[in-house]
């Protein structure tokens, strides 16, 4: 494979754009400081009937879909042995570690007894309930978290291998070790997620009574599996154009709009599935009642179908904005099916009503601003992106 | 060793009631009051040398539920504790004398151990209208407890009348009752309120004192800290659906016949000091409110039996969590609200991504590429 080899992008850190998610972390920090002491009541908006809040549906659910890049572009170039789009893989695993490690944090804020939480993998009793999906989740999702950091830790190796210090030894030790064995952990690299993230979706098959009739339904892991692999595709588009934009890199326009056909399919699919299961299942009349439900699924309908057509237009083009609005449309399509699932079309009756608090809202958007904080720090100091460094430093 | 000194108690003519028996009714007093297992000697050593406790138990405005309860104990019983381990000298239900002789009694009781005996109080003492709501022999009620208590060893007001006036004294009060401690104020004066009060309770100062010489330790209320150091809630055997958040929420409903916390039936157990969650009634098990299924109503809670309303919830907030921030469920759990703050941040923020992210489109179409080109 003949790419331009990944190379740290350099440059200064603490630009206008850094202050800012500076501000959404400190206001994160705050809010997640009065959870911390005072408990989850306190911060939170979460009560008896919705026991999961966003911190769950969209830090964790959404957000460990938005990074399943590394999954998806692992699937495409290793599995499918699309080999062009390698240089994809980096930036794609990266943010795909962060996400996850993102979704990882949120749980602990999220989880009542999180000082428990270390004993799911290490505390092994014997008496784990091995049917059940949200221990698959768990364990699985923690698994993936470290592999992802595997994955990704050749950057880390690599640069530094080439500076004399304590952490040279480490980096002439692990690298072998880590190259050896990385079609085995690549292995699990595609397989973790491929279970989690339709499990993510199986959560909700026991919630027949629950979950609105328009949501439910036995494909809800498939749903849940194909919207996955979209949204990280989408991920990985919004992440390099942005990454070129910012750090003025060569865009990757006919990689990304090569990627373009793929989503369109692919949102295709999880459209198709959709609605081919509520007509057949009988429960189109639902989506015609004239209520908020319906008036949720019909939004969520039309983002996947604009979605799905703005990218099928732009593929082939070097138009990157458009390729950039198409995923975002992918990315907001998925968001929303997973949210719905999660919390609006999830009604446990007896009058339980969620919106979160300025409090859930405020860590959410603050560990968001930290994992973006990581990636600029990131990828300004370890080869992660493909090309020669740029001779200004970049907006970022 | 000891010569067992009885009244009207023979063992030589009461077959198969040695000095075995006499220590073994003694042991199994001391176990039952919590006293020191070198208690029971010493208790068995005092009642055969003569030295017995005069005891003097005073009848007031009360319903006999507290000697009542006191008949029920088995461990030592009624007759083995009377005859047996202290000297009952004057009790008006128990007595056989009646009249002038019991008035009589009385006087003699007092004179003859001065200043050793322990008086009893059953019963809310009135005080309006001169006291004159209850006499005995003529006098008011308030002349007896004071004349009796001034040369008393030590004062023990049992019931929840005598120790802070109980029903008499439920509003409007219109006999002025009172407790024991007010009417004898300044004097230490040990409460054993509940309605009826647990006789073991009494038991075990009763035979301290005669033991020992001396009173066990007092909260601020009077109420020996051994019987009425916490509060029911810690020790209730519901206790684990109350943290779990299972409540029974009506009389007769599934909660309750499941057995489910009673709190929100007004069960004043959080609030209220008393060992009855440990300590049943009459030695039968599952024998006190909580056990037959009814709310604590707060008998030994001055601020709280016969004032509270029968039914309604007492703050249990303060109560503190088992293990740790975040496992104490919530007593009236909210059903979620929604804040406007909330919705308009949410807002902001869905709307600034959409903006931004279309913004950002734009800006990296074709020709904003050629131009930075």
């Amino acid at each position: 494979m003949s790419h331009p080899k990944p190379t740290p992008v350099g440059g200064k850190l603490l630009t206008p754009f850094f202050g800012v998610l500076l501000l959404f972390w400190a206001l994160g920090t705050a809010a997640g400081t009065v959870r911390f002491l005072q408990g989850l009541g306190a911060a939170s908006a979460m009560n008896d009937g919705y026991p999961w809040g966003i911190w769950i549906a969209v830090d964790v659910v959404v957000g460990t879909a938005l990074g399943s890049g590394g999954f998806a572009v692992a699937l495409l170039v290793y599995i499918l042995n699309r080999g062009k789009f390698h240089p994809l893989v980096r930036p794609a695993l990266l943010t795909s570690a962060l996400g996850y490690t993102a979704g990882a944090t949120a749980i602990v804020f999220d989880v009542g007894r999180y000082w428990n939480l270390w004993k799911v993998p290490l505390a092994y009793n014997g008496r784990y309930n091995w049917t059940s999906g949200l221990l698959e989740v768990a364990l699985c999702v923690m698994a993936y978290t470290a592999v992802l950091w595997v994955e990704i830790s050749p950057a880390f190796l690599e640069r530094w291998k080439e500076q004399p210090g304590p952490l040279q030894g480490l980096a002439r030790f692990a690298l072998p070790l880590v190259e050896k064995a990385f079609p085995v952990v690549l292995a699990f690299g595609v397989v973790l997620p491929a279970m989690h993230q339709s499990t993510l979706g199986s959560l909700f098959l026991v919630s027949v009574t629950k979950l609105h009739k328009l949501w439910h339904t036995p494909f809800l892991p498939a749903l849940f599996l194909v919207s996955c692999v979209g949204m990280g595709y989408a991920a990985v588009v919004v992440e390099s154009v942005f990454s070129a934009r910012a750090f003025r890199r060569p865009l990757e326009t006919r990689m990304l709009s090569d990627l373009a056909g793929i989503m369109a399919g692919l949102t295709a699919v999880f459209l198709g599935l959709r609605l081919v299961d509520i007509v057949l299942r009988g429960r189109l009349g639902l989506a015609f009642a004239l209520d908020f439900h319906a008036l949720v699924f019909w939004l969520e309908v039309a983002l996947a179908a604009v979605a799905a057509g703005m990218l099928w237009t732009s593929r082939g083009t070097r138009d990157a904005g458009a390729l950039l609005r198409g995923a975002f449309a992918v990315m907001a399509a998925g968001g929303l099916y997973r949210v719905d699932v999660y919390l609006t079309a999830f009604d446990p009756g007896n009058g339980w009503r969620y919106f979160p608090s300025v409090g859930e809202i405020l860590v959410t958007l603050g560990i968001v601003a930290v994992e973006t904080m990581v990636y600029i720090y990131i990828v300004r100091k370890y080869p992660i992106l493909a090309g020669a460094p740029a001779p200004a430093g970049g907006r970022a | 060793m000891f010569e067992i000194a009885t009244r009207g108690h023979d063992p030589a003519t009461d077959d198969a009631f040695g000095r075995r028996d006499f220590l073994k009714v003694c042991t199994l007093a001391a176990a039952a009051v919590g006293l020191p297992a070198s208690a029971a000697e010493k208790m068995a050593q005092k009642a055969s040398s003569g030295a017995k406790p005069a005891l003097i138990w005073l009848h007031f405005q009360e319903c006999t539920g507290c000697s009542e309860s006191l008949l029920r104990t088995s461990a030592p019983d009624v007759g083995e504790l009377i005859l047996s381990l202290v000297s009952l000298d004057y009790h008006e239900t128990l007595m056989a004398a009646a009249g002038h002789q019991a008035e009589k009694t009385l006087h003699d009781a007092i004179a003859r151990s001065k200043g050793k005996y322990i008086c009893i109080i059953e019963g809310a003492i009135p005080t309006k209208a001169s006291g004159a709501f209850c006499k005995v022999g003529g006098r008011t009620a308030v002349d007896i407890v004071n004349e009796t208590a001034a040369s008393a060893g030590a004062i023990i007001a049992i019931g929840s009348c005598a120790s802070f006036g109980g029903i008499p004294a439920a509003d409007p009060n219109p006999t002025g009752a009172q407790g024991a401690p007010q009417v004898l104020a300044g004097k230490t004066v040990v409460t054993l309120p509940g309605c009826p009060a647990n006789p073991y309770n009494l038991l075990g100062t009763a035979l301290q004192y005669a033991t020992f010489g001396t009173l066990p330790a007092l909260d601020e209320l009077g109420r020996p800290k051994f019987a009425y150091g916490r509060v029911i809630h810690e020790d209730c055997p519901r206790r684990a659906h109350f943290d779990a958040g299972r409540f029974a929420q009506r009389f007769g409903d599934e909660g309750h016949r499941q057995g489910y916390c009673l709190y929100k039936l007004g069960c004043k157990g959080p609030a209220t000091h008393a060992n009855c969650s440990l300590n049943h009634f009459v030695e039968v098990p599952g024998a006190w409110p909580i056990g037959i299924g009814h709310p604590c109503f707060g008998c030994t809670e001055q601020k709280l039996a016969f004032r509270a309303p029968l039914h309604s919830t007492v703050d249990a907030k303060d109560f503190p969590p088992l293990t740790g921030p975040g496992t104490y469920p919530p007593i009236t759990a909210e059903r979620g609200g929604i804040s406007p703050l909330a919705t308009g941040l949410a807002g902001l923020a869905v709307g600034a991504a959409a903006a931004g992210g279309y913004v950002a489109s734009r800006k990296i179409s074709p020709d904003g590429e050629k131009k930075e080109e």
